[in-house]
């Protein structure tokens, strides 16, 4: 054999060692997920459809939103056979990763679907997105139809910058009614109630709380809701803004709770590496082998769409989180999704935003499309729905988020949403490992000491 | 002949090496600006977190190679036999690396769901343990999907490497007496040292930059169980919008990389005349 190995290989070894990390990380900038309708990724911003007027639009996928929201496009393009709309879906948590990439490599589509809060800042502090005030004060009719709470994530230092739309998404403690009675106890009144309750449904093999934990912002929900109840809607603010707040005697209380819950097996087994994109969480709840489950209104929907007959059968419970004994919080406060954010990306040609923005004005929370959210079980953010809400099969459910929306003294924006990409990452990234009991509340106070108010 | 390779590389590795190494010297969040800030990101950078997730990174390779190999010169050996049936074998054992890596994992994930999945639903609670959930569970189950994955590839290689021992070697340790186990110690093994070693190179540097299958399954989880340095990079620059911290992430593998290849280089070459093949 003439050809020495060594030398010829290490050339490959070379390259192979180079390449990956570097073929990794240009993957990784590409998106870890495609957009599941083909063609459409270069369509965003200035590229090919470039004055056509065709505008693009990239939204969640999965039920029951993804139809409401195709729908919706599908009536503008119907109405507008000349200035389209494309529309691109995406799963919940690729998505999050993928619209910050192509807004940074300025692939961005025209309507940006977002959360608003701190990810809507991003974009705003980088000029991404279209300054939509002027906008909204030519059109007060488009402006003064939706709930005034639903644009606050949606301004950044006294400017609108994207458009509210959908629905208002409280998160509500859901109970299956049928494993209450199997096991023959009533619905929690407190927390107290809650903690009694655990140790009962263990002993019938029945998990307290299903919680999609590797999702991570499933976990964040707990510790919301504990600050905000016993330290009320200003330590609530506070742990996100101000360095040190996460250490206040409340924060840390509620810190030692939630591991104290995770302790006592209130959680089901397995939680750390269950997915919310998978909806398992939900399934734990209709299917009976989980009793509770704090989880957003939207899941109101999915449960009436997968579990079969557990919703219209009077399976399903609901309400606000319960007080904690001594909390400081007012029982009525709530924290979720004030609505969902549609902005323009500055880098679209003006025929685009023209269509957008049309879009925004005419198909945007339509009567038709209303009335499908509300037939999902969701509440528009549209003033004046009552009447239709209660001509609907989900009344009950609907006017229980409508009347959480309308009369609670604060509605907080989820934490991961409203604090900025960095900071939310770092909060969630904590949070598991509190709920994994690998750090102390008291570490977790000193690692987020380094992150909030800097 | 090489310059289409060459080009190639220059376009998909270099200029994107370089871009990496200068973003990893400047502050961005991937939407604005990019700011340079000199060492502040590799200052970040060097924290806990980076020494947890290198620790997990050679815990995750470590065993890797310690699983595969044995598993691969095994099934590599068994497969070089030229029985009819062993082709057969060779066909099904071949079939995992056909399957994408994604599907692969989501269909471990179900596989393993701890209330819905193949131990609940068939009542063995030997296998409904918290597979995924518990940090060093987890490592394992990271570990053996991969496994399951590249052991057809090695297995590939070394049935090749198998099948070039000249059959005069065994003839002779047959005549010198050598029964099937000894031959195998004594002339297979020996003869497989630079497919050892090929083999090894691939899963070593492979296993750093390992991304897919650990992203679906845990997401880096339990906590930061599995947050390998791959992962720790692209969590910290997509979810977190630290660029310039990932991009120094980034260099630390491709240093990694480069001196593990290096090292296992010199361990094969350091005496290049006990190439077995001479003289044959």
């Amino acid at each position: 054999m003439s050809v020495d190995p060594t030398t010829t290989t290490r050339r490959t070894f070379l390259k192979f060692a180079v390449g990956v990390p570097l073929t990794g990380a240009a993957l990784a900038a590409c998106g870890s997920s495609g957009p599941t309708q083909a063609g459409a990724g270069g369509g965003g911003g200035n590229a090919g459809s470039a004055g056509s007027g065709t505008a693009t639009y990239w939204f969640l996928s999965g039920p029951p939103g993804e139809a409401i929201r195709t729908a919706s496009v599908n009536r503008f393009n119907a109405a507008n056979p000349n200035t389209k709309i494309k529309a691109t879906t995406f799963q919940n948590d690729a998505y999050k990763t993928k619209i910050k990439t192509a807004i940074g490599a300025g692939q961005a589509p025209t309507i940006i679907w977002g959360w608003g809060g701190g990810g809507l800042k991003s974009y705003v502090a980088a000029n991404q997105v279209e300054d939509l005030t002027s906008w909204f004060a030519q059109n007060p009719d488009v402006k003064n139809r939706l709930f005034p709470a639903s644009f606050g994530a949606a301004t950044v230092d006294g400017k609108i910058y994207a458009m509210p739309a959908e629905t208002v998404q409280p998160i509500v403690l859901y109970y299956n009614k049928k494993v209450f009675d199997k096991v023959g106890v009533q619905p929690p009144k407190t927390y107290a109630d809650i903690l009694d309750l655990v140790p009962k449904f263990n002993a019938q093999n029945i998990a307290p709380f299903s919680l999609g934990g590797q999702s991570r912002w499933t976990n964040m929900m707990w510790l919301e809701f504990f600050l905000m109840r016993l330290g009320g809607s200003d330590l609530f603010n506070r742990v996100m803004t101000e360095k040190g707040a996460w250490a206040d005697p409340d924060s840390i209380k509620g810190l030692t709770m939630t591991q104290d819950l995770v302790k006592a097996n209130g959680f089901v087994k397995g939680f750390s590496s269950i997915t919310a994109d998978s909806n398992a969480d939900q399934a734990l709840l209709y299917t009976g082998k989980a009793a509770m489950m704090l989880h957003g209104s939207w899941s109101y929907g999915i449960q009436v769409a997968n579990g079969g007959q557990f919703v219209p059968s009077g399976g399903l419970g609901w309400m606000n989180f319960p007080p904690i004994d001594g909390g400081k919080g007012e029982p009525g406060d709530t924290v979720g999704n004030p609505g969902q954010y549609l902005s323009i990306s500055s880098k679209a040609t003006e025929g685009e935003k023209t269509t957008a923005k049309n879009f925004f004005k005419t198909q945007v929370l339509s009567d038709a499309e209303n009335k499908q959210w509300i037939d999902t079980g969701q509440v528009p953010i549209v003033k004046g729905t009552q009447a239709q809400l209660n001509a609907s099969k989900d009344k009950d459910f609907l006017n229980f988020v409508y009347g959480i929306a309308s009369n609670a003294k604060f509605f907080g924006q989820s934490w991961d949403q409203a604090a900025s990409p960095t900071a939310a990452e770092s909060l969630l990234d904590n949070i598991a490992k509190l709920f994994q009991l690998s750090i102390s509340p008291q570490q977790f106070a000193d690692n987020m000491s380094k992150v909030v108010g800097q | 002949m090489a310059l289409p390779a060459l080009i190639m590389f220059i376009g998909f590795g270099v200029i994107p090496l370089l871009g990496v190494l200068a973003l990893s010297f400047s502050s961005w969040d991937g939407i604005g600006a990019i700011h340079p800030a000199g060492l502040q990101s590799w200052r970040s950078v060097l924290n806990p977190g980076l020494l947890h997730a290198l620790k997990v990174t050679f815990l995750i390779t470590a065993l890797s190679w310690l699983f595969q190999t044995p598993m691969s010169i095994l099934l590599g050996t068994f497969l070089a036999g030229r029985q009819r049936y062993r082709g057969f074998l060779a066909v099904l054992y071949f079939i995992p690396l056909l399957l994408s890596s994604a599907a692969l994992a989501i269909t471990y994930k179900a596989l393993l769901d701890p209330n819905f999945g193949l131990g609940a639903g068939l009542g063995i609670p030997l296998l409904s343990q918290d597979w995924l959930g518990r940090g060093n569970l987890a490592i394992g189950v990271v570990v053996f999907v991969v496994s399951w994955q590249f052991i057809p590839f090695h297995s590939l290689i070394y049935q090749a490497g198998v099948r070039q021992i000249p059959v005069s070697l065994y003839e002779a340790a047959q005549i010198d007496g050598a029964g099937r186990i000894r031959q195998f110690f004594s002339v297979t093994l020996p003869q497989l040292k630079y497919t050892i070693l090929t083999s090894s190179t691939l899963i070593v540097v492979g296993s750093l930059t390992f991304f897919d299958i650990i992203f679906v399954l845990t997401a880096g989880g339990p906590a930061d169980a599995t947050r390998t340095l791959a992962l720790d990079m692209y969590i910290t620059g997509f979810q977190g919008n630290l660029m310039g911290q990932a991009s120094a992430i980034a260099m630390i593998l491709v240093l990694l990389g480069l001196v593990l290849a290096l090292l296992l280089q010199r361990l094969g070459g350091r005496d290049r005349s006990a190439s077995q093949l001479e003289g044959m």
